[in-house]
């Protein structure tokens, strides 16, 4: 396949931007990074109205069955904007879960509500602060009428306000055994579920969560017993593809902003972009992001194709972003000297959005690694 | 015994005497750096306590000399100092760009009762100190500046904006570079002057940073008198003397490239993070950056120790700052990227007891600046390449 954007890309991609401009914009994050909501209450509705809750599902169960390069177009300017919102969380990560590994039935009760914003949902995988999906040690025993779930989960992205919990569980095997993981469908008011929040860096928060002997049904098993690690890490692939892309976003943005302010910024009576020594490294920078750019299309391509290599691809892709976002944030603050280091200049959210992003599902070390075992190595 | 084994003795015993328990713990937060000044916060007796047990030995300034104040200790003997209070674990009594910055200027290039005024109550801890250096327009190219003060026969008349001024709002005192003669080519024509933050027409106005906190401040001078005895050297002659203190400002902050001892190595901070393996860090990844920058930080341990003797032994140090402040500083970024990653997720935390408020997110932000604050990295290899390798 042709490693270009076609013309309903592109649409997606401009309406994404003028709706994100005005409603998803860093004067948002300003207004709501010290408040107790993250972003506001109309925005999701009003997400959900331009279809976006409803991209990745199946036209058969109410969406739009448009694939994973169209939906990447949203969150690489959602990454420009740093807007914050369920779109990983719920119609990203919560619509594959389920459309992966649900039953008819689930899928047929769950994706349409997902689909028209009735459902939100967050899923949680890590239990320690580094990504481990192999490491589940929470506890799914088996009750008479279902399962009895026990233990904790850690950074959970909108644990505090999703309607359902998607949690990874350990029903038999040890720590570390890829076999013997198992997903289940929480509510979040369920008893024993005790949800506390954690303001993050990025003016967000996240949830740290805890499992106290929670009672669920059978019907809350979302797939195969024990075999949930396959399509979790399906999932994870397909997160960590659009992290990747949320950090195109960011790198492109810092690196435009930057770029702007090297031809306006005087100093020496000169523009310091005149400067040979910031020539390079700005030309250099935006090399690597040429790069980036390539393996995010590339990324989503294999995933819409279901090609074998995709989990590769991905891994490639996130462990990349990775380092380009520590280039492009860095740099971002330095050439912009003194007035980088200021809150009221905008330039400084890009670096503290880009590092959660980075860390979640796994960074630089976990994807290089992965890429190597993954190859032979 | 020689006499450099008597004063170590010595020195020890005094330590331990003097040096109260809870100041011989690392600095956890920015309230655990005591910085004086007339309206000091001190976060205990003891705090107050170390720091005029080691004023009044002149030890918060230990190589100036007894008549202002200072401890009048040989380089050797300072070094000595230094590595008993590391053994002790003692934090610094005071920090002080006094100390570290104007005093100096003022021990090589200020008359007699400028050092008279000014040297003892810096020792004391009693005024503090601030910048005026940078201006929105005179950044880099800090000769460019525009803050001026004009002749009025007995005193000058300041007016202009100064930025970037660290802790302005908290100090006592500025040192301040003012254009005094404004038909003279850009370097010629600037002064060091000082005043009193207190004085009528001086505005700090703080400025919040990407950590959340407000140390620097936008500073306004309307009509600011500034008396004609408080320039430091000749009028009009001010740039040498400025330069002369960015490179000890700059040796400072490259100093934060080491690794403070008694403080915990990044190997050690590593290994509680991530837990080890066969007796290795148990992310092999993380595991090679980490000894990367181990390697590093020794070298550059063992470069700042050279460049300090060669010191001593009468060779210059003007243009070898600019290579510790660059590669100090990147190396202190460095170390927090590193520190942040080996925290994985826990180190997004920004609110909250677990982490201290975000102690480290907010401490690694913060580092951003060190590569920017007394000249940026690029400035700095701008020097190396003219001034040390001759090119251009
Ligand atoms: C935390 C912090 C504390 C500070 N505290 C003080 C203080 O107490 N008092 C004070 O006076 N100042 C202070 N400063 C100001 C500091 O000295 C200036 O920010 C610094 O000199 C850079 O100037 P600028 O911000 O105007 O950046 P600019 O000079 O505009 O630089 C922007 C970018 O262009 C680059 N650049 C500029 N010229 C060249 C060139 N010729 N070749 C290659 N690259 C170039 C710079 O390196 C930088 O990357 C502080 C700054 C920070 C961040």
């Amino acid at each position: 396949m042709a490693l270009v954007h076609n013309q309903e890309h592109q649409m997606l991609k401009e309406s994404a931007q003028g709706f994100l401009r005005e409603f998803g914009s860093i004067t948002e994050l300003r207004k709501y990074r010290d408040s107790e909501e993250d972003f506001s209450p109309l925005l999701w509705p009003q997400m959900v109205e331009m279809g976006w809750a409803a991209i990745l599902i199946p036209e058969s169960h109410g969406g739009l069955g448009f694939g994973q390069v169209g939906m990447g177009q949203i969150v690489e300017q959602s990454g420009r904007m740093l807007t914050a919102s369920p779109l990983l969380s719920t119609a990203i990560l919560g619509a594959s879960i389920i459309n992966l590994a649900g039953s008819e039935e689930q899928k047929a009760q769950l994706l349409p509500a997902v689909a028209s914003g009735q459902l939100t949902t967050a899923l949680a995988v890590d239990e320690s602060a580094h990504h481990a999906p192999n490491n589940i040690g929470l506890a799914a025993e088996k009750t008479a009428v279902g399962f009895r779930l026990t233990g904790s989960k850690r950074s959970v992205v909108d644990g505090h306000r999703a309607d359902l919990l998607i949690v990874a569980a350990r029903s038999s095997g040890s720590l570390g055994d890829s076999k013997g993981v198992s997903l289940f469908l929480v509510e979040s008011k369920a008893a024993g579920v005790s949800i506390e929040k954690m303001s993050t860096v990025d003016g967000r928060s996240v949830a740290n969560i805890s499992f106290d002997g929670v009672e669920v049904a059978t019907e809350a098993l979302l797939g195969d017993e024990e075999l949930g690690f396959r399509v979790l890490s399906k999932t994870l692939d397909i997160g960590n593809a659009h992290l990747a892309a949320e950090l195109l976003g960011i790198c492109s943005e810092a690196f435009e902003r930057t770029l702007q302010y090297l031809k306006e910024r005087q100093q020496f009576g000169v523009s310091i972009g005149s400067f040979q020594a910031l020539q390079h490294r700005a030309a250099h920078w935006w090399s690597e992001i040429e790069l980036a750019k390539s393996l995010v299309l590339k990324c989503f391509q294999a995933l819409d194709a279901d090609d074998i290599k995709a989990p590769i691809l991905v891994s490639i892709s996130k462990a990349k972003l990775c380092e380009v976002a520590d280039l492009s944030t860095n740099e971002a603050i330095q050439m912009h000297g003194g007035v980088g280091m200021t809150d009221e200049y905008d330039i400084g959210f890009f670096i503290k959005r880009a590092r959660p992003v980075q860390a979640l599902f796994g960074g630089y070390s976990y994807h290089s690694d992965r890429f190597a075992s993954m190859t032979g190595y | 015994m020689t006499d450099l084994q008597v004063f170590r003795d010595e020195t020890r015993h005094w330590l331990e005497e003097h040096c109260p328990p809870s100041m011989r713990t690392p600095i956890k937060t920015d309230k655990d750096q005591c910085w004086g000044g007339r309206n000091a916060n001190y976060v205990s007796d003891e705090q107050k306590q170390w720091m005029d047990n080691m004023a009044s030995r002149g030890w918060t300034a230990p190589t100036w000399p007894i008549e202002y104040g200072g401890g009048g200790l040989s380089k050797a003997e300072a070094k000595i100092l230094s590595e008993e209070m590391n053994k002790l674990k003692a934090r610094l009594p005071l920090s002080s760009f006094g100390i570290w910055m104007i005093g100096p200027a003022l021990l090589k290039f200020g008359s007699e009762e400028l050092k008279l005024q000014h040297l003892p109550p810096i020792v004391r801890g009693e005024i503090r100190w601030c910048q005026g250096y940078s201006e929105p327009n005179a950044g880099s190219d800090l000769a460019g500046l525009q803050a001026k003060a004009v002749d009025m026969g007995e005193h000058f008349i300041a007016n202009g904006q100064k930025v970037w001024t660290s802790y302005g709002d908290k100090a006592d005192w500025m040192f301040c570079l003012l254009r005094t003669d404004p038909d003279a080519k850009k370097q010629s024509g600037i002064s060091l002057v000082l005043f009193d933050m207190q004085t009528p027409g001086v505005t700090p106005k703080p400025i919040k940073l990407i950590s959340g906190s407000s140390p620097f401040c936008e500073t306004f001078l309307d009509d600011v008198r500034v008396e004609k005895n408080q320039v430091v050297g000749e009028i009009n002659q001010g740039w040498t003397i400025a330069k002369y203190l960015l490179t000890h400002e700059r040796e400072m902050i490259g100093g934060f490239g080491l690794t403070g001892a008694g403080s915990q190595t990044l190997g050690q901070f590593a290994v509680e993070a991530l837990g080890t393996e066969h007796g290795r860090l148990t992310d092999s990844v993380l595991r090679a950056d980490v000894i990367r920058w181990e390697i590093d930080a020794a070298a550059f341990a063992v470069t700042a120790e050279r460049v300090n003797d060669e010191a001593k032994s009468g060779q210059g140090i003007g243009a070898t700052s600019a290579m510790l402040k660059y590669y100090g500083t990147e190396l202190n970024k460095r170390r927090y990227e590193l520190m942040m990653k080996l925290h994985g997720n826990d180190a997004m935390e920004w609110e909250g007891e677990a982490s201290k408020d975000g102690w480290l997110p907010r401490t690694w932000l913060r580092t951003k600046g060190n590569s920017i604050e007394g000249g940026t990295s690029e400035v700095q290899l701008n020097i190396i390449a003219k001034n040390i390798l001759g090119l251009g």
